[in-house]
């Protein structure tokens, strides 16, 4: 029993990761680049669901709306003003902005809401029936796992059967026969970085959801651990996310429960190096062979 | 002058980079015994040597050897915690306080090189951002390890107990009377004895900078150069890639472990979540802005990034928001091919650069 509620409380860490990750790994397959501050978008996503909650008072699901369409307006202000004028610079210059970008977000957070923690209350509370609560699983887990399944049957939707989805792929195949075939790169580029940031923001109301307590630097951790998801399930490769974040989020629960708190992080990232010299490019990554 | 044309060019920048690193340092000594430097500025100094290190060796793995770390801080924090222990338990062996903070630098260094050596067995076999987050992976690792670690030592020796369970005290180190617990599990280290001077960061600068410099410009930085640019052909006449990228990976360890030595040494108390991801994306940002594979851009880098957040103290909470935005301002200016084409026409007789 205890053991269900460990694993209960580790899928539902890891649906949180697997939607950040989706992010991420859209995000990476498109524009490859790592883009470091996609967990500064999930916080600021948290903050906007807070104070839309807690200042203006409204009902929850239309404070996820609005962080959802707050996110979505700074990830593309984001991608247009720090990474679009990057486009042919070399990957380091793009990586080293988007730290530039993550300090940016952590300090203006700062600013604006202060140091001091905000105590983030669920969106989401049901009863649930005797037999499920007793195992330990509680409703916002069950909404964080539907959430989860839901996005990525979506999101796979998209991406392999509408026309902007096929503009998508064909954009991270290569970029200069996808202009000549005339998709606007730009937009697409534009698109996704739209679709990731909405996704971090209900990661982020999510992540609040689970973890009450909101700070400027709320997202860093999970993005680094939602970005090892990535990589661990293929970067690049949506099921990949899915199954990266799930597993990274099981592993984490059940080394905390069974062998150690405070070695918890160092467990996950020593399964994800030992998954990478088994499969070099994770579980789901296609291996994409040099040519001379 | 006839003898001074047929240097090497690249020899001339060599000497030019040792010889503004001594007058920078006899110009900041003269102010500081001159009392012209105010206390804020003199507590910089220590750090900002390690800081140089650690971007000159965060150099040799990035820009000659190219390939992403974003591991360095770890093997900064392992130099560091060795060197500590090493500082703190032979203050009866060698009384000398100065030939103490040499022993401890070499200890931190021998620590990471050999941290160094292991992480890179299996860092080495991958590419690319792979490689990337691996070393990130390995930078976390070390962090949590050592947060894990109790050290005491007494007249029988060190003693070490690791916490595994969270669970264990400084008392589980069963130490005699008169023992002295160095590193307490979460806490970190405590009590140091701080040894470290700008003179010895100055000397550590100037090793860093003859063995790198020294490295590069040899057959064996020739060919890690040669890997770097192109791996297939590399390989094909016969160069042994895993060995050279090690000799690049291990060399930059032993430096990261010097510099955390010295660093550790500063202060009195330190704590392993000091070295976290953030250093080491730090000292990346200090070595992609002083240039991918310039060692003197390295120098000036850390120099000038270290002190610029301090500087701007006086703006309280805004200092790291302008930072950020210096960052992201500098970045576009020296990567946009529109800005960069705005410039060469602003200044006329601009060598148009090719990207790198």
């Amino acid at each position: 029993m205890v053991f269900f509620s460990y694993l209960f409380s580790g899928i539902s860490l890891g649906s949180i990761y697997a939607i950040i990750a989706l992010g991420y790994t859209m995000v990476y397959g498109i524009a490859k680049m790592l883009n470091f501050a996609h967990g500064d978008v999930i916080m600021v996503g948290g903050y906007i669901c807070y104070c839309s909650m807690t200042y203006l008072g409204l009902p929850a699901i239309v404070s996820i709306l609005l962080s959802m369409v707050v996110c979505t307006v700074l990830g593309v202000v984001i991608e247009g003003l720090a990474y679009k004028p990057l486009r042919q610079a070399g990957s380091l210059a793009v990586l080293i902005t988007a730290i530039g970008v993550s300090y940016f977000l952590q300090n203006a957070a700062q600013l604006i809401w202060g140091v001091t923690p905000k105590i983030f209350t669920p969106v989401v509370s049901f009863p649930m029936p005797e037999g499920l609560a007793a195992m330990g699983l509680s409703s916002v887990a069950v909404v964080t796992m539907v959430t989860c399944v839901v996005i990525m049957i979506v999101l796979t939707t998209f991406v392999n059967h509408t026309k902007l989805g096929k503009a998508m792929r064909a954009c991270s195949e290569d970029k200069g026969a996808a202009q000549l075939m005339g998709i606007n790169v730009n937009r697409t580029i534009s698109l996704t970085f739209a679709i990731g940031s909405a996704l971090a923001a209900i990661a982020g109301v999510l992540l609040c959801s689970y973890t009450p307590t909101l700070i400027p630097t709320t997202g860093s951790m999970p993005g680094i651990k939602a970005f090892t998801a990535a990589v661990f399930g293929g970067i690049g490769s949506i099921p990949g996310a899915f199954i990266g974040g799930l597993l990274l989020g099981i592993i984490e629960a059940l080394a905390k429960a069974y062998v150690s708190t405070n070695l918890a992080n160092a467990i996950v990232f020593a399964v994800l190096i030992v998954v990478l010299l088994v499969r070099p490019t994770g579980l789901l990554g296609k291996y994409v062979p040099e040519k001379v | 002058m006839k003898k001074l044309n047929r240097i090497k060019a690249t020899t001339k920048v060599d000497f030019a980079t040792y010889l503004g690193v001594t007058l920078a340092f006899l110009i900041v000594s003269a102010l500081q015994s001159g009392g012209m430097l105010s206390n804020a500025m003199n507590s910089w100094l220590v750090p900002i040597c390690c800081f140089i290190v650690m971007a000159v060796s965060l150099n040799l793995v990035v820009g000659i050897s190219g390939e992403l770390s974003l591991g360095h801080g770890g093997f900064m924090s392992v130099g560091a915690f060795s060197g500590i222990v090493a500082g703190m338990s032979l203050a009866e062996a060698i009384p000398l306080a100065p030939l103490r903070l040499a022993v401890a630098i070499l200890v931190g260094a021998a620590c990471a090189a050999v941290a160094g050596f292991l992480i890179g067995i299996p860092v080495l076999r991958l590419r690319g951002d792979y490689l990337a987050i691996v070393t990130l992976a390995f930078g976390q690792i070390i962090k949590d390890l050592i947060t894990c670690l109790l050290v005491g030592y007494d007249k029988d020796g060190l003693h070490i107990v690791f916490n595994l369970d969270g669970l264990r005290t400084v008392s589980d180190l069963h130490l005699e009377e008169g023992g002295v617990a160095i590193i307490k599990g979460a806490q970190g280290a405590v009590g140091i004895t701080k040894m470290s001077s700008f003179t010895a960061g100055y000397i550590l600068v100037m090793v860093t900078l003859v063995i790198v410099l020294n490295l590069i410009r040899s057959r064996t930085g020739r060919a890690i150069m040669a890997i770097r640019d192109n791996r297939i052909a590399a390989e094909s006449v016969g160069l042994n890639v895993t060995k050279y990228k090690m000799i690049a990976f291990v060399v930059s360890a032993a430096l990261a472990g010097a510099a955390g030595a010295l660093f550790g040494l500063n202060y009195s108390g330190l704590v392993s979540s000091r070295f976290d991801f953030n250093t080491s994306i730090m000292v990346l940002v200090y070595v992609v802005l002083g240039g991918l594979g310039n060692i003197w851009g390295s120098v000036i880098g850390a120099a000038v990034l270290y002190a610029l957040p301090e500087a701007l103290r006086g703006l309280q909470d805004y200092r790291m928001l302008i930072y950020a935005i210096v960052l992201i301002l500098v970045m576009l200016a020296t990567n946009s091919d529109q800005l960069k084409g705005l410039l060469g026409r602003l200044i006329p007789g601009r060598k148009e650069k090719t990207n790198g």
